[in-house]
């Protein structure tokens, strides 16, 4: 089964929700549309869904029309970021609905609702009603009705966002174990988020969107190794990737007056003129000989420290692995890895990354 | 202090009370009174202040021939013209307002919230305006003096309240349950009234009561509108009034005009007592 969408366009306003979407899904893998909010991911997955109407482009489903199917007989499955639930329905009648609709018997609804129901593990939760369960109960229904229809294509809308971060871990769980079992090979899976950490997790084909447009396909670690340009390198690390504008002028990389790096050799192949620099937050450490920095703010999240710091016109977020407290215009003294440093031309397009050199 | 509040706080409300029952005390005790009773002064308990007399009841039930003033079918006229206008309003309103909530209208400058404008509009006028063109209106179609007639009035006046109503309702209806039910398989119209109607009942149930009551009250297009086949209930009790006021028969056929807002009033406030009307939906 494949899914293949070309040249999707639209642009109800003076905004491009989708520019030129084309793009292949095959059945058995996870695709993961990563984005920031309002980048169009949304709109993406309603315009799969049939929901939201486009101004040109095709959308094929092995190679038949798919646009010209009206959404109720697309047998395509949605998990909204809101939770959405038939607040009339109790647990069981919620996930019954779409098999009800499609007039299957009884007896094969009860069996296929157990089922949904022991996936997402809300065994005993039957008779409730949904405004009595919490927000990640309130998920894993939605989940559970999606699963329930064996959809072919099964769209998730950052299901986790709203969740708090235990429930979100262990819904993640859930998720994990889907992926994994054969309703994967079987289906077409699509999950937005915007949270480069659980793509990586989710370790599926990665679609970077940002206005519309596609900016990059491919394996996780592809794009999180050797992203195309500087807007993906940022979208795909959580904090944003560092990007530094700077000079090669000769033996020097110079940033500014008084931060100015010796060329490594791995990077003398380089013409001098300007260029962008990339590193990551985890690339950048405390070093007392290295170049002075003034905090701005320092925020401690789990067991690590993110520290804001700037010097005259460059800023840059560092992250130390450990829970520290800084003051604001604290100086500090830091280094960079200069093995891990991405460089991007002038119109920021990647031309060299440590993973993959020049 | 906390006593005096209190203290304050229930002398208020019982106060309150008093000016509300009042008058239907009132009106009750004078139902069973007499022309005697009435004139000779002031008087509120029976048998011990005066002697009750059914005659004001009897009145309402006893056919003309015999002096009385039949309201039973007045009385029946207005509860088949309030009920079949206020369904007929709720369920073009009801799926008016659905229009006017989830699709986007366009002709010109005309936008969704012009035509909502242009339903409400409706009520802002004074009805007097409006009672010229539907007497002849009408009067073209042979349904002066009518049931159907009335009907066909009480739809125009009523539909705009429903609408109302329904177009805020459905708006805090979220449009994902919608798009959920039409990927479950609903066409829209199953999605309409397999998952969005079944939310809405408490906006229906208020939308619904709004109708009756704006209907059941009308006096002025029950008046203007009919002459002598059909009579509504509001023009019946006016037409009690003659040379003698019989204050008694009027008590009477008031109380029994308010009985059936007063069940509906008890049957809606125990719906809307069950939570506020948007939180059916989170």
């Amino acid at each position: 089964m494949k899914l293949v969408t070309k040249n999707l366009t639209f642009k109800p306003e003076d905004e491009y929700y989708l520019n030129d979407v084309s793009l292949e899904f095959e059945a058995g893998r996870l695709y993961t549309i990563l984005g920031r909010t309002l980048s169009g991911k949304t709109s993406f997955l309603k315009t799969i869904a049939g929901l939201q109407p486009v101004d040109e482009g095709e959308i094929t489903l092995d190679e038949k029309d798919f646009r010209s199917i009206p959404v109720w007989e697309r047998n395509v499955a949605m998990v909204y970021q809101q939770f959405i639930n038939y607040p009339h329905l109790n647990v069981y009648e919620n996930i019954a609905f779409p098999l009800k609709q499609r007039k299957m018997s009884a007896a094969d609804i009860k069996q296929e609702v157990a089922v949904a129901i022991s996936q997402v593990g809300l065994e005993g939760f039957e008779a409730r009603k949904i405004q009595e369960l919490s927000g990640g109960q309130q998920q894993r229904v939605g989940l559970a009705r999606s699963l329930a229809k064996k959809a072919k294509i099964l769209l998730l809308d950052e299901p986790l966002v709203n969740l708090d971060y235990k429930l979100r871990e262990e819904l993640r769980y859930v998720f994990k174990n889907l992926f994994d079992s054969d309703l994967s090979t079987e289906s077409i899976l699509i999950y937005a988020s915007t949270d480069p950490q659980e793509a990586m997790q989710l370790n599926g084909d990665i679609v970077v969107i940002d206005e519309g447009r596609v900016l990059q396909t491919g394996p996780a670690k592809e794009v999180f190794e050797n992203p195309l340009n500087i807007k993906v390198a940022e979208i795909t690390n959580d904090p944003a990737m560092n990007i530094l504008p700077g000079i090669i002028d000769d033996k020097e990389i110079i940033f500014n007056e008084d931060f100015k790096l010796n060329l490594p050799s791995h990077l003398s192949h380089l013409d001098s003129g300007k260029y962008f620099f990339g590193v990551r937050a985890t690339d950048l450490n405390l070093d007392d000989s290295g170049f002075s920095f003034t905090v701005d703010i320092s925020e401690i999240s789990g067991s690590e420290t993110f520290l804001h710091i700037h010097q005259d016109e460059l800023k840059v977020v560092l992250m130390i692995e450990e829970v520290r407290n800084f003051n604001l215009d604290d100086q500090v003294k830091i280094s960079m890895d200069m093995n891990r440093l991405y460089v991007f031309d002038a119109n920021g397009d990647l031309i060299f990354s440590p993973y993959r050199g020049n | 202090m906390k006593t005096l509040y209190t203290t304050l706080k229930y002398s208020a409300v019982t106060l309150w009370s008093m000016f509300v029952i009042a008058p239907f005390l009132w009106a009750i005790s004078t139902s069973f009174k007499d022309f005697n009773s009435v004139t000779s002064g002031v008087s509120y308990i029976p048998w011990l202040q005066f002697e009750p007399s059914f005659e004001g009841w009897k009145v309402l039930i006893k056919p003309a021939s015999e002096g009385g003033i039949n309201i039973v079918e007045p009385y029946f006229n207005s509860i088949f013209v309030t009920l079949t206008s206020s369904l007929i309003s709720i369920i073009l309103g009801t799926l008016a307002a659905y229009a006017l909530s989830r699709f986007t209208f366009k002709a010109g400058f005309v936008k969704n919230s012009d035509i909502t404008f242009f339903f409400i509009s409706q009520r802002i006028m004074p009805p007097i305006v409006l009672s010229i063109p539907f007497f002849l209106m009408l009067g073209y179609l042979s349904l002066l003096d009518t049931l159907m007639g009335l009907v066909m009035v009480y739809i125009v006046l009523l539909m705009p309240i429903a609408v109302w109503i329904m177009v805020d309702f459905f708006n805090k209806v979220p449009r994902e349950i919608d798009e959920t039910a039409l990927i479950d398989g609903c066409n829209p119209y199953q999605a309409f009234y397999k998952v969005v109607l079944p939310n809405s009942i408490p906006g229906l149930i208020v939308a619904g009561m709004f109708c009756i009551i704006f209907g059941w009250i009308d006096f002025f297009f029950a008046f203007i509108l009919t002459f002598t086949e059909v009579q509504l209930l509001p023009v019946a009790i006016v037409a009690l009034n003659s040379s003698i006021t019989p204050w008694w028969s009027l008590s009477a056929a008031a109380l029994v005009s308010i009985a059936p807002l007063i069940v509906v009033a008890f049957i809606v406030e125990r719906y809307l007592s069950k939570g506020n009307l948007s939180g059916a939906i989170k």
